[in-house]
């Protein structure tokens, strides 16, 4: 498995260039990945479907054009392949949500982000697993199947977007697309040690992203290398005249900014450091690593300042609120009558389309759902709604505000991405609080609308890893990208090469 | 179980309804209000969707600016407030033809929000309806129920849903409480939905054919005696004639009234107009009230309409129908009467027509309200529907003109049309019709028919001009109607006088 080992050890941007230097095929390197993914899901279970066979004509499709001498005019990331969060509908691939009440369902269109991966000529390697519906921090509420942190197999991968993000931990795909609506991309990017982005809402096109609070959902790319994530982004990004929340505007260039910041000079940035996300509640392993990378974007040249974010505070307590109602009516639709799942009343009960759908939601939907539909419809009620979702929705601005003032102070935020490591399977699955308490960090981002991702900062002492967040304006994703790249490039020299050297692979035939 | 009713004169005689109308318009856009799926009437069942009309996962709906155009185009007929800024809703509830099981509708921020309705009784006084709003919402799509009577869900087995209907454009127009309109409720209902119905179709905005459910409406009243608080109100729902909206509000007073007598209480509930029974049926009692979780649909950014739009909108206005009428009467010579049977027999844009193709307006009248009509009426079928153009009647008029079909040779030219034999001019060719026009011919006849009739000569000769008449009947019968009548007169005149 040597040469194997060291092609899907390369980023996606260095595969890129191999593609296109025709030193390796497109397919050469989709069978690599296929035969990682067939030796790590047995440990990993990151996928829900392989879709072998269409990756490879993908890859052949690449590969002819390659053969006629047409590298130029084909798209930066052509042949590359990606794993796309099965939250995301893909034409002909089935498509579940990790739930029981869309199993058997294949799309009859593709997501917009689909389509863009199709023109960019990126295999798709398959669906990834996440908790069912998105709604979980711990992947562990899928309804088919656990995935395992790559790190250490005894623990979550994070979640909602825990498939993608150990995929790409595991080396089982370069790139991977995810959804985040409270930190579903970046929760699970910090617990797996990979690179995990929450663009500009409206910045990339939620049209086939299945909804989950369609106000704060957001696609965004994995990596496991800032630049690659940076490439990827670029690929699913900008208008999208389907999505009526899409933002008319470009995104200033991101792969252009990461590649200004892997040279490592942050002088004239000011960066600052949220004071209400941290302290309490964080892990120390955690915030160690946090203040090392600080350390480290000052040696650079910037200017680190505390900012505050007051009302921080309630943005957990308001996207409890905004977040199941949007569901409740989202969800509404997985009602047995034309797609997905259908149970018929059981003999005793009256025949009626009513007991059906009541019928086909007891038996579709696993318990986290419900319990967020019930909050959602509590909060909509007439009586209440003034109290609650109205309440919540003027904590989103206050929050807005927040961000707006700290801007004023500073080009870019940071903050760790998650509270804590990689928690062991079942520790917080009876303490649903415990569990929400997850994305404290993450959900003010989706609260007010604006990017941020989390980048791998180094390992616990339990050798799991820390993620480091980076907050920009709305539609300056260009803003973080380049921070970010920056640590990223002084961590690697501090540890002498990539993170994942630390991690132990048995998978790909080491380390036995 | 027949319900009791008060005799309706004594009931509007004791009570005072109250009234209010939800008008339910669909558009005519050639494509959905949140995606570009096509719209066409009676087309095959779930022909007509995309991914976001069927409401799949991950689809998205996206608002069709045409039908926003549309609807403050309507907004601006009726005088309302057009809301710079309008935001769509979310309304809650499960249903089997709601392919998300949620309306997008407009809750608190309507696209059209408060303006007023003149609108013409009968006898020419006009009464104003206020107008509360005019929002826009998507259709449902249609279920129908197998295996029971009459495709009614009571009995049925199973039933069928076709989406095609789902996501159709609909403006609905909801009134205020309309009072003062007493024993006239029923008229002033009628006369108002007719009036939108005039109106969207002036502006071309819906087919407004009620019979396709282009149009349908919520009917809402109650009673109560002067200066007492307003009465508790029935809603009747998806009523889909104007008879029908008339007859369930004289229905409603009737049976209300019959309640109120016997001291009983008026139920708030939803009833529906049963046409074979011609009474409102109440629905199943409520238990609960309908909570529809309204909120801001997330996927959808608000309404922005510029004042200058709105401006521009409103140069594009044509003549509104009540104003149009005033100046064809005016143009036309037409008397009240006379207007108004144009406007029940819906002839108006026909005479308009006719009388822009060369016909005189009394001509055009003339064919529209008598022989075309009568047709109408026999077959059931509409005036438009006939295989008679106004340039065929305008050509009809012309032949008159020029003298080669005299009044009777019309009528024979019309029905010919009428019955599918061609244009007029290939029916007058293909029967051979002409005025005899030959004076030898005439002359003999004539002088056949005075030789037969020496009684009516000598009436004639003594200056009683009323036998005339028979002489010209005796010609008519010899020339097989193909003498023209002035001329005859004349040739008689002549012979009397020698």
């Amino acid at each position: 498995m040597t040469n194997t080992q060291e092609l899907v050890r390369l980023s996606a941007a260095q595969m890129a260039e191999k593609i296109r230097s025709r030193d390796i095929s497109s397919r050469e390197l989709v069978e690599a990945e296929l035969e990682v993914i067939e030796a790590a899901e047995p440990s990993i279970d990151a996928f829900l479907h392989v879709s072998r066979d269409e990756a490879l004509a993908q890859a052949d499709d690449v590969d002819k054009k390659l053969a006629s001498g047409d590298a130029e005019s084909l798209p930066e990331l052509a042949g590359v392949p990606v794993a796309i969060k099965d939250m995301i509908v893909t034409k002909g691939i089935p498509t579940t949500a990790a739930s029981k009440i869309l199993e058997g369902w294949i799309p009859p269109y593709d997501a917009t982000v689909v389509e863009k991966l199709k023109a960019a000529g990126m295999p798709i390697l398959g669906k990834t697993n996440l908790d069912e519906f998105a709604q979980g921090s711990s992947t562990e509420h899928s309804a088919f199947k656990r995935t395992c942190n790559p790190w250490d197999t005894d623990c979550v991968p994070g979640g909602s977007g825990g498939g993608s993000a150990a995929a790409v931990g595991a080396f089982e795909s370069p790139l991977a697309l995810g959804t985040d609506t409270g930190g579903s991309i970046r929760q699970p990017s910090a617990l797996t040690g990979t690179v995990g982005v929450k663009p500009t809402y409206g910045g990339v096109s939620r049209y086939g992203a299945i909804a989950m609070a369609s106000s704060l959902d957001q696609v965004g790319p994995v990596a496991r290398t800032v630049l690659d994530a940076a490439l990827l982004q670029e690929v699913i990004g900008g208008y999208d005249r389907r999505d009526s929340t899409s933002i008319p505007k470009p995104i200033p260039p991101l792969a252009q900014a990461a590649r200004e910041g892997a040279r490592m000079d942050l002088h004239g940035m000011k960066v600052g450091l949220v004071k209400e996300l941290g302290g309490k509640g964080y892990q120390p392993d955690v915030e160690a690593r946090f203040n090392e990378g600080v350390q480290l974007l000052q040696d650079m040249g910037a200017e680190v300042v505390e900012v505050s974010c007051p009302h921080f505070s309630y943005a957990l307590a308001a996207y409890y609120i905004i977040m199941p109602s949007e569901v409740s009516s989202n969800l509404a639709r997985y009602d047995g009558m034309r797609y997905g799942l259908r149970v018929m009343p059981p003999e005793g009960m009256e025949q009626t389309a009513a007991n059906m759908m009541a019928v086909t939601r007891e038996a579709g939907f696993g318990d986290e759902v419900k319990r967020r539909i019930i909050l959602g419809i509590y909060a909509l009620s007439a009586g209440y709604y003034d109290a609650w979702y109205g309440s919540a929705q003027k904590v989103r601005t206050l929050i807005i505000r927040d961000l707006e003032a700290a801007f004023k102070q500073a080009d870019v935020l940071i903050s760790p991405a998650s509270p804590t490591t990689a928690f062991k399977f079942g520790e917080r699955m009876d303490d649903p609080l415990a569990m929400y308490l997850s994305d404290v960090a993450t959900i003010p981002a989706n609260m007010a609308g604006s990017p941020a991702m989390s980048i791998p900062a180094g390992l616990s002492k339990d050798g799991l890893p820390v993620g480091f967040q980076f907050f920009a304006p709305q539609m300056r994703d260009d803003v973080m990208y380049k921070p970010a790249a920056a640590l990223e490039a002084a961590l690697e020299k501090q540890w002498g090469g990539s993170i994942y050297q630390s991690m132990k692979t048995p998978w790909l035939g080491e380390n036995k | 179980m027949a319900e009791k009713l008060m005799k309706y004169t004594d009931a509007v005689a004791k009570y005072d309804p109250v009234f209010g109308l939800e008008v339910h318009v669909e558009l005519s856009t050639n494509t959905k209000l949140f995606c570009p799926a096509h719209i066409e009437f009676g087309g095959e069942p779930n022909s007509q969707l995309t991914p976001v009309s069927l409401g799949l996962p991950g689809s998205l709906p996206v608002v069709n600016k045409t039908a926003i155009d549309y609807a403050i185009k309507l907004g601006l007929a009726l005088h309302c407030d057009i809301a710079e800024w309008s935001q769509f809703a979310r309304k809650n509830y499960f249903y089997p033809d709601m392919p998300r099981d949620y309306q997008i509708s407009q809750f608190d921020k309507p696209l059209n929000g408060e303006g007023y309705l003149d609108v013409e009784l009968d006898d020419g006084s006009v009464f104003r309806v206020d107008i509360e709003r005019a929002h826009v919402e998507d259709d449902a799509g249609k279920n129908t129920h197998l295996g029971g009577s009459d495709g009614r869900i009571e009995g049925a087995n199973h039933s069928l849903v076709d989406y095609n209907r789902a996501g159709v454009p609909l403006i609905e127009i909801v009134t205020k409480p309309i009072a003062g309109a007493g024993e006239r409720t029923p008229e002033v209902a009628g006369a108002y939905v007719r009036a939108i119905r005039d109106i969207v179709r002036a502006l071309n905005i819906s087919h407004a054919r009620m019979e396709q459910g282009n149009m349908r409406a919520d009917v809402n009243i109650s009673l109560h005696k002067k200066g007492e608080p307003l009465g508790t109100r029935s809603e009747t729902k998806n009523v889909n004639t104007f008879k029908g909206i008339e007859k369930t509000l004289v229905y409603e007073i009737r049976r209300q009234a019959a309640i109120l007598e016997d001291g009983g209480e008026v139920l708030q509930e939803t009833r529906h107009w049963d046409e074979s029974k011609q009474a409102t049926a109440g629905g199943r009692a409520k238990s609960d009230a309908n909570d529809y979780r309204y909120f801001p649909d997330p996927d959808l950014v608000m309404v922005h309409v510029t004042r200058d739009h709105i401006e521009e909108l409103r140069k594009q206005m044509p003549e509104m129908p009540r104003e149009r009428r005033a100046r064809l009467k005016e143009e036309w010579g037409f008397t009240d009467l006379q207007m108004r049977d144009a406007l029940n027999a819906d002839a108006l844009d026909l005479i308009e027509e006719t009388i822009a193709a060369g016909a005189q307006p009394a001509g055009a009248r003339k064919w529209w309200l008598g022989e075309i009509s009568r047709e109408a009426n026999e077959r059931g079928v509409s005036l438009e529907e006939l295989p008679i153009t106004p340039q065929d009647v305008a050509e009809v008029e012309q032949l008159i003109k020029s003298g080669q079909l005299n009044d009777k040779l019309a009528k024979q030219t019309v029905s010919g049309v009428l019955s599918g034999e061609g244009k007029p001019s290939e029916v007058v060719a293909k029967h051979g019709y002409q005025v005899v026009s030959d004076d030898g011919a005439l002359e003999a006849a004539v002088d056949d028919a005075l030789k037969a009739n020496p009684d009516i000569v000598a009436k004639l000769q003594a200056g009683n001009m009323k036998p005339m008449g028979a002489i010209i009947g005796a010609v008519m019968r010899a020339t097989k109607g193909q003498a023209d009548a002035k001329t005859v007169n004349k040739i008689v005149m002549q012979r009397i006088a020698k």
